[in-house]
């Protein structure tokens, strides 16, 4: 079934008054041979049929709502006011505001993001977000080069490896260099850094979820001249010092950990926020507050001479739509959970990892490869196979164990705990990855 | 005659300053006493909290209920934004998506067969009605995947040795500012070409830049005037003979999905606008998705990594040593996927191509009563899904604009393409009624009818008037500072 | 509209004036006028070295950005920084306190393709 309304007598009213004999007569412009061409689809289905055609799909897949996964995306709860209200039929049936007047409530809503993110971070400016985390990097490297004027970039392998993969996507279109700082027991070393490098970019908690003191290192970039780009895990920085407090210029990361399913890995929203100094070189949309001709205050898109469609060629990123609902579904998070809820979440989640290592690395062979301190995800060294563990562990009902790539050593997974695990959550994995192992 | 002013257009609090200190929304699951500086070092610390809002559950939603009360969107409202494709998104779409919400990219695949085969079968719907002979899912939105189309089409000139001489990528001046910006991105230097006196791609213009020094040529058919190029097989064919490939802007795909096809006019490359075309809601500005279906010579190079098929098994495929890379973390918005797939499967090939169909009758119909209105219409012939109208001469667009949000419209694209003066880009999409288009007709007849002064000072009760935007710009304020 | 005789103009819509052994650029009257209300100005480094016919500077209004050639060859040594705060000069002094940055140029001459005022009213005006 489809979504069109015109009935019969509608068509035959219409036809006529664009002078039409048929509806193939509106495409009198296109090459006759061409249209109407077979599409190899299979047949229609009605709303019934397709859903349940979905339920199939997804009875072959298994969820991972209480999983062990790590790496970007983690299983945290979404509160059930969070989807209900950021996807009220206005929002998510709404373009970019880009009629002010007709948009308040968006536009708002970004006013007030712009200030979460910017609180979380202790950067001035946020933007209005980004795609997800990695290409949020990716962007704030280009933005590190535009304001540098400088064609070299330093990456420390603790930084996400398929954002870095993303990184070098970007950079090879612009023809800049990617070179990376390698771990030193599970830490970033400070590194010289040279007076081509444009961007030095460095994650706090790093891939293994260890966390990094990555002041020296931005020190070393600014005494450079270069910006340092800090990679945030958005919810830690309910707890952890700012990347404001410690030199970055850029802060980037994934939103998901803020009141978004895992989704298999998106829609999400990537987060992005800067110092004052850097606003006109920020990509993505920004929003202002303002007043109306009756001195009424109202919010409204701003720099928008940044942006492709009034820059064209020379705008500072191509970006155009962004994840405004999923940011928003961020914004309603932070503001459901508060200062001090966002505070229990990370806390519990720190908790529970840590229990969950204290548990996993009494098993015999098993070590674990993050020092301390860490956040809420961690790497162990494992006996046998991670893929192999992983799909043993999945058959058991527990989704656990992400297999590390191999530059980071050999039979290494990642394991993260969050505020949904309960005490038997984690007694239930220590047994089945015993039984795996053994 | 001006009309009166409300008195009374509330004020809109920020949800900061709804909070108050101690006032708990949400509470997550206890933790017992928890000292967190010797879990993770008080050096690490933040001394003090992130200023949040603090809110009862209640407060919340009515905040966000109020504010989608100060919004307009496709669900509210007509809203025939041009090149936006603002039709009805399915609610059927968000029961879809829910079946999975909870997958995580890297459990076991044989854990997620269902999402894998889901998105294995989308990649070949859209090669399908693209006429292509590969797709990657992995673009979040359309401008990434211009970014992937075009890097794919560099690494494809790498390929053979050409990526040297080739650094240039033409498009015409009626395209949308992404394609200059996307070629900017991947590092090319863009030339415009102009369009002619039809409205459509200057044939002699445009052979006179292509050389071997051409990389790629990105159009958009139907062109931003709603207009399809009637010469695209001699464009493709004058490309092609000097080793530049073709590439295919699918922002006004609406106009012919299903119909014609991309890779049978002669493409090399398209990317899909998945919010746009097939109905993945808009969300106030994203998220989207921005598939890229190619033709077999492009295939090698697209981003890793692809779903494949080996027997009834579905999986990722990252032995792909002559890809782009990645230009996403993870699959694609996956999310976005599930709703697209599902639309795809309801409508199948026949509802395909009369949505489309109906999408350029309703436009040529509306565009008809929109000339009864006393509307210009600089190129008057029988347009796709979308046309460029100008107002009577004397009155101004942003006008017009501001007139129809006073009636409870969402205007059309104002201002664009450039190439017209006073621009209103008209797209009604194919899921309005015709009582609708008829309605709005008529709002667009007594906007003109109630005069210049009062569209001047228009609109007079949306929840805030026209807006300082100078202000905004020459001081910008971006957060909400403590009074 | 003004057309200051004592100046250059060029078809970029930039005004040159030359103080001695450099001169100073900014954007004519008839510029600013289409430009509408300007918001921001990005402005070249001090020590700059360009050529002719580079764009080194940016001027942005709400709606639109248009880019700043340098007319002549030479080296960038001074910028006006006051348009940092105010970029409005640009539209209520364009000629005077909107100037934008001087360029001492690296030989003489350059100046001569440029147009003079009544040239330039006349170019402007068939715009």
């Amino acid at each position: 079934m489809d979504y069109t309304p015109h009935t019969s007598q509608d068509l035959e009213t219409m036809l006529t008054r664009v002078g039409a004999k048929n509806l193939r007569d509106l495409f009198g412009d296109l090459p006759q041979d061409l249209i109407f061409p077979d599409l190899d689809l299979p047949a229609p289905l009605t709303e019934t049929e397709m859903m349940r055609h979905l339920r199939e799909l997804a009875a072959k897949n298994s969820s991972a709502a209480t999983s062990f996964l790590g790496g970007g995306l983690r299983a945290h709860y979404v509160p059930a006011a969070v989807v209900p209200l950021a996807a009220r039929a206005e929002f998510i049936s709404a373009y970019t505001p880009y009629q002010p007047e007709a948009s308040q409530g968006l536009l708002q809503a970004i006013f007030e993001y712009q200030t979460m993110i910017s609180e979380l971070t202790g950067l001035p400016v946020s933007n209005a977000s980004l795609y997800d985390g990695s290409t949020a990097l990716a962007e704030g490297v280009l933005l590190a080069l535009r304001e540098t004027g400088r064609n070299k970039v330093l990456v420390s392998q603790g930084v996400h490896p398929e954002y870095r993969k993303v990184l070098k996507t970007y950079l090879d279109a612009i023809g800049a260099q990617l070179e990376e700082i390698g771990l030193e027991a599970g830490k970033t070393p400070t590194t010289q850094v040279s007076t081509e490098v444009g961007a030095v970019v460095g994650a706090n908690p790093n891939f293994l979820g260890a966390l990094e003191n990555l002041a020296p290192l931005a020190e070393a970039a600014h005494a450079s001249g270069a910006l340092f780009v800090a990679v945030v895990d958005a919810l830690s920085l309910a707890v952890l010092k700012t990347p404001g407090s410690y030199g970055a210029d850029i802060a980037v990361g994934e939103g998901q950990p803020l009141g978004n399913a895992m989704a298999f890995g998106g829609p999400h929203f990537g987060l992005m926020a800067v110092k004052e100094n850097l606003v006109r070189q920020l990509p993505g949309r920004l929003v202002s507050e303002t007043t109306d001709v009756d001195g009424k205050r109202g919010y409204i898109l701003t720099l928008q001479a940044r942006e492709q469609y009034i820059r064209r060629g020379k705008a500072k990123s191509n970006i155009t739509t962004n994840a405004q609902l999923t940011a928003l579904m961020g914004a309603v998070y932070l503001a459901a959970l508060g200062s001090q809820g966002l505070k229990e979440v990370a806390a519990r989640s720190v908790v529970n990892a840590h229990q969950l290592a204290k548990r996993l690395t009494t098993i015999p062979g098993v070590r674990q490869i993050t020092p301390r301190p860490y956040f809420c995800e961690f790497v162990l060294e494992l006996p046998k196979n991670p893929s192999q563990v992983r799909s043993e562990l999945a058959k058991r009902g527990i989704h656990a164990a992400v297999p590390l790539p191999s530059e980071y050593g050999h039979n290494l997974a990642l394991f993260a705990a969050t505020e949904v695990h309960t005490e038997r959550d984690l007694a239930g994995l220590e047994a089945a990855l015993r039984e795996v192992l053994a | 005659m001006i009309a009166e002013k409300k008195e009374v257009r509330p004020e809109s609090p920020l949800i900061f300053e709804k909070s108050l200190p101690g006032r708990r929304g949400v509470r997550p699951p206890a933790v017992a006493d928890v000292d967190l500086a010797e879990l993770l070092g008080a050096e690490n610390l933040r001394p003090e909290p992130p200023e949040l809002p603090e809110v009862d559950e209640l407060t919340l939603v009515r905040h966000y209920t109020g504010l989608s009360r100060r919004q307009l969107g496709i669900d509210v409202t007509f809203y025939p934004l041009g090149s936006c494709t603002m039709k009805y998104n399915p609610k059927v779409h968000e029961a879809a998506v829910a079946l999975f919400a909870d997958l995580h990219p890297y459990q076991a695949p044989e854990t997620a067969q269902g999402a894998l085969q889901l998105m294995y079968e989308l990649q070949h719907d859209l090669s399908g009605i693209t006429g292509m002979d590969a797709t990657t899912l992995q673009p979040a939105a359309g401008a990434h995947g211009e970014l992937t189309g075009i890097l794919s089409i560099r690494a494809y000139h790498h390929s053979r040795g050409q990526h040297a001489q080739r650094r240039l990528v033409l498009v015409p001046d009626s395209a949308h500012g992404s394609n200059p910006a996307t070629a900017s991105m991947a590092g090319y230097a863009v030339k415009e070409i102009p369009s002619g006196p039809d409205g459509e791609v200057d044939l002699e213009a445009l052979k006179r830049e292509l050389g071997p020094h051409v990389a790629a040529i990105m159009l958009t058919n139907p062109n931003t005037l709603g207009l399809f190029e009637r010469k695209i097989r001699q464009i493709a064919e004058a490309a092609h003979a000097v080793g530049a490939q073709m590439y295919y802007d699918g922002a006004n795909l609406n106009a012919i999905m299903g119909v014609a096809r991309p890779g049978d006019m002669g493409f090399d490359v398209v990317h899909l606008n998945l919010h746009k075309t097939f109905t993945v809601p808009h969300g106030g500005g994203g998220p989207g998705s921005g598939p890229v279906g190619v033709k077999k010579h492009l295939e090698l190079f697209l981003p890793s990594p692809q779903v494949v098929r080996d027997g009834e098994t579905y999986a990722l495929d990252y032995d792909r040593p002559q890809s782009i890379g990645q230009v996403k973390s993870f699959y694609g918005n996956f999310g976005a996927l599930v709703r697209a797939y599902a639309y795809i499967r309801m409508l199948g090939q026949e509802g395909i191509q009369k949505s489309a169909a109906l999408a350029v009758l309703n436009a040529n119909y509306l565009k008809e009563l929109l000339k009864e209105q006393g509307y210009r219409i600089p190129f008057d012939r029988i347009c796709m899904h979308e046309f460029v109208a100008q107002p009577p001469e004397g009155f101004k667009t942003v006008d017009i604009a501001k007139g129809l949000l006073e009636l409870g419209f969402h205007p059309p694209t104002v201002y664009f393409p450039l190439i017209v003066k006073e621009a209103l880009m008209v797209e009604p999409t194919e899921t309005e009624t015709k009582e609708t288009l008829q309605t709005f007709a008529a709002a667009m007849g007594e906007i003109l009818a109630k005069g210049k002064e009062w569209l001047e000072g228009a609109p007079y009760t949306t929840p805030v008037r026209r807006l300082d935007e100078l202000q905004a710009n020459r001081r910008p304020k971006l957060r909400w500072e403590k009074g | 509209m003004d057309y200051p005789d004592n100046l250059k103009y060029s078809k970029s819509h930039e005004w040159v004036r030359q103080d001695g052994d450099t001169v100073a650029v900014g954007i004519t009257d008839y510029a600013q006028d289409q430009l509408g209300d300007v918001v921001f100005v990005e402005l070249p480094s001090v020590g700059t070295t360009v050529s002719a016919g580079d764009s080194i500077a940016v001027v942005e209004s709400v709606k639109t950005a248009s880019d700043i050639y340098a007319p002549v060859a030479g080296e960038v040594v001074e910028v006006n920084v006051t348009l940092g705060d105010k970029p409005e000069l640009l539209n209520s002094s364009p000629f005077k306190e909107g100037w934008m940055f001087k360029i001492r140029p690296s030989q003489s001459g350059g100046l001569e393709t440029l147009m003079n005022a009544a040239a330039y009213r006349q170019f402007a005006e068939s715009q």
